[in-house]
């Protein structure tokens, strides 16, 4: 069974939702990503996003586009992320999610990068910039390897939440704003109302992200979905610290602060 | 409509976009179908843009060269300096008609910027330019008229800071205002409908070029040159002559300081299949998919993509695309100063330097055409410089 799958079973039967940090691989660098993953899933991470540093993130603020130019001048190349996947699965099991742009999967070869995937031991991708019309071969490749296309919803979705989640395998990615990740101070879209709606369409579990800063929106938003995605905010974290072992404290010490916010015992 | 040209093109946009797409295309289907809407734009063609733009013979050149006769479309003549306003006003038209009060683009050279921020003056919308601080710095001119006509120009720092960087940041700032902003885009690029409209909307000059040239000459070209760096210009004169094989089509891309460095933009050249800004083209990217810095002395070609329907037209082989170094260039630039006493922007030039190698090798009684895309004020400068003028 997809550890995905296992992860959202297990906190169902306890009532707890899903905290899903994001970094970017190789930022600082590849080894520190093994050690902030770790340290992550020690502090009450469920699911970890890994980033696959990208030259134009599209859909990224400057946050994640600075964090994606450090990595890349970092060398970080995707074998090398599979290979730091491998590192993380020989102490940890994990889920793992990468997000990454279209054309990085295209140019390395669909059935290759899901091949790899399926190999090191990365549960699920999330692709930004392939919308459903377009996700027909990958969806097979990725079927095929018992990889998960995670579906991606936003606001400005409406009616094509439908299609999008049918099939769907994982947890469907609810862009919280129609914008760019990053930091904010609120959300002014009416989080309630979206995910109702997004629940009417399907039953997997919804996961909420883009501008989820710190514990107390966390928490102001727990009851809506199944899980909160944090990462504009743990990059910051990561890129404010004054060296290695500061970033994976001050990233450990984060993730801690938003599972204990959106934990039942709060 | 078929969002693809063979296998290019397509939609590979963030799903926050994906319902504006859609409706986008609803709407300019509608919009191109009304009557009323094509008799504004022509109108607007004609009395504000200035259309049609003449066919010129240009007699010097064909006698210095030698070989086949040449002909200028002279896009430069339009309002704004340069085919752009084509295309910025059918778009401008169809935000009004959409209810959008904002209108954004991105621009290299900044005649997109410029027309764009006409357009948005004439119909009372807001607009917002993106442009790299590297063309703000090389195309200060056009930089000032934007401002002048009222609209705010925003750098673009990341990246390169030019114009593919600017796309970059005016696509997030697209998704941040998604109800009430229109994305303009400038060149044959982006996700379905955009490669589309932008060729329907700059076709007005292959379709003129058709008429003038029957009419001087009895007979349809033998060439057809533009230079591209999205590759609206091009389209937009390629496209009414598509199913006349015997008129060969050349586009010619920026070669930068030459295709064996790493400082050139030539995508067919040295590009491969990929995915960017929405579209399924052509690109310069390193065998990771990373996307490659791309160098030109003209702000217009530096992008290391090119339009969906340029790359098929490639792989069907009904287009030719040629390389044209930052030297030839500047040459061609000044040999139509000096010789037909125009001064054309650096991106024309590059399709002027192809002609001047063309036309020779060709007799006497062969026709090219070479599509003067825009005029050359904001490049005087750096041109100067590089001359030492």
């Amino acid at each position: 069974m997809n550890r995905i799958d296992k992860k959202f079973e297990t906190l169902r039967e306890k009532n707890e939702k899903a905290l899903i940090p994001f970094v970017t691989a190789g930022d600082p660098d590849l080894d520190t990503t093994v050690e902030l993953v770790l340290a992550m899933e020690q502090a009450g991470a469920d699911i970890i996003e890994l980033g696959i540093p990208y030259s134009d993130p599209m859909a990224d603020g400057i946050v994640i586009q600075q964090s994606s130019t450090r990595a890349l001048k970092n060398g970080a190349k995707i074998s090398s992320v599979m290979n730091t996947v491998k590192d993380i699965r020989k102490k940890s099991q994990v889920p793992l999610v990468y997000l990454v742009y279209y054309n990085s999967v295209f140019k390395y070869g669909m059935e290759k990068f899901i091949k790899e995937c399926s190999y090191v031991g990365v549960d699920g991708i999330i692709i930004p910039d392939l919308p459903i019309e377009e996700r027909k071969d990958i969806t097979e490749i990725a079927d095929k390897y018992g990889v998960y296309l995670i579906p991606l919803v936003a606001p400005t979705s409406k009616e094509r939440i439908k299609k999008i989640t049918h099939n769907g395998k994982g947890f469907v990615y609810c862009v919280s704003t129609t914008g760019v990740t990053g930091v904010r101070q609120e959300i002014s879209t009416d989080i309630k109302e979206y995910m109702d709606i997004v629940s009417q369409y399907t039953d997997m579990p919804r996961a909420l992200g883009f501008g989820i800063s710190n514990a107390e929106m966390a928490a102001k938003y727990k009851k809506y979905c199944d899980a909160i995605i944090v990462g504009s905010a743990v990059i910051k974290k990561i890129a404010e610290a004054g060296d290695k072992k500061e970033a994976v404290e001050n990233a450990a010490k984060f993730v801690a602060d938003i599972k204990k916010a959106i934990s039942n015992n709060q | 409509m078929n969002g693809r040209f063979g296998k290019f093109g397509g939609q590979y946009a963030p799903e926050t976009i994906m319902n504006v797409l859609i409706e986008l295309e609803t709407e300019y289907e509608k919009a191109i179908k009304d009557e009323k809407f094509i008799e504004e734009y022509k109108y607007l063609l004609k009395d504000f843009v200035g259309r049609e733009t003449p066919l010129y013979f240009a007699k010097n050149l064909t006698e210095k060269l030698g070989g086949a006769k040449i002909y200028l479309k002279r896009e430069d003549l339009n309002h704004t300096g340069s085919h752009k306003l084509n295309n910025a006003l059918g778009q401008a038209l169809l935000a009004k008609r959409m209810g959008k009060k904002r209108v954004i683009a991105e621009t290299g050279a900044g005649q997109h910027g410029v027309a764009t921020a006409t357009a948005a003056a004439m119909f009372g919308m807001e607009c917002e330019i993106f442009m790299g601080e590297e063309d703000i710095e090389r195309q200060a001119l056009n930089v000032v008229r934007m401002k002048m006509l009222g609209a705010k120009v925003t750098p673009v720092t990341t990246g390169t800071g030019t114009l593919k960087d600017a796309v970059n940041e005016a696509m997030r700032n697209w998704v941040e205002n998604i109800e009430n902003t229109f994305y303009i885009i400038g060149s044959a690029v982006g996700p379905h409908p955009y490669p589309t409209m932008v060729r329907d909307f700059q076709r007005v000059i292959g379709d003129e070029v058709k008429v003038q040239i029957l009419e001087k000459e009895g007979r349809l070209p033998d060439y057809i040159v533009a230079c591209v760096g999205g590759g609206s210009n091009s389209i937009g004169i390629f496209y009414p002559f598509i199913e006349d094989k015997n008129v060969k089509l050349i586009g010619v891309e920026a070669a930068g300081l030459g295709i064996d460095t790493d400082q050139h933009a030539a995508t067919i050249a040295k590009g491969s299949l990929g995915v960017l800004h929405g579209m399924m083209t052509y690109l310069l990217q390193d065998d990771e998919g990373q996307i490659m810095p791309v160098y030109s002395i003209s702000a217009g070609l530096d992008y290391p993509g090119i339009g969906p329907e340029h790359a098929y037209l490639m792989e069907t082989k009904r287009a030719k695309y040629v390389p044209i170094t930052d030297q030839e260039a500047v040459d061609g630039f000044m040999e139509l100063c000096r010789i037909e006493g125009i001064i054309p922007a650096i991106e024309s030039a590059h399709a002027v330097a192809e002609v001047i190698k063309l036309a020779p090798k060709l007799p006497k009684d062969q026709i090219v055409v070479v599509n003067l895309s825009g005029r050359g004020d904001k490049d005087v400068d750096t041109i100067a410089k590089v001359l030492g003028i």
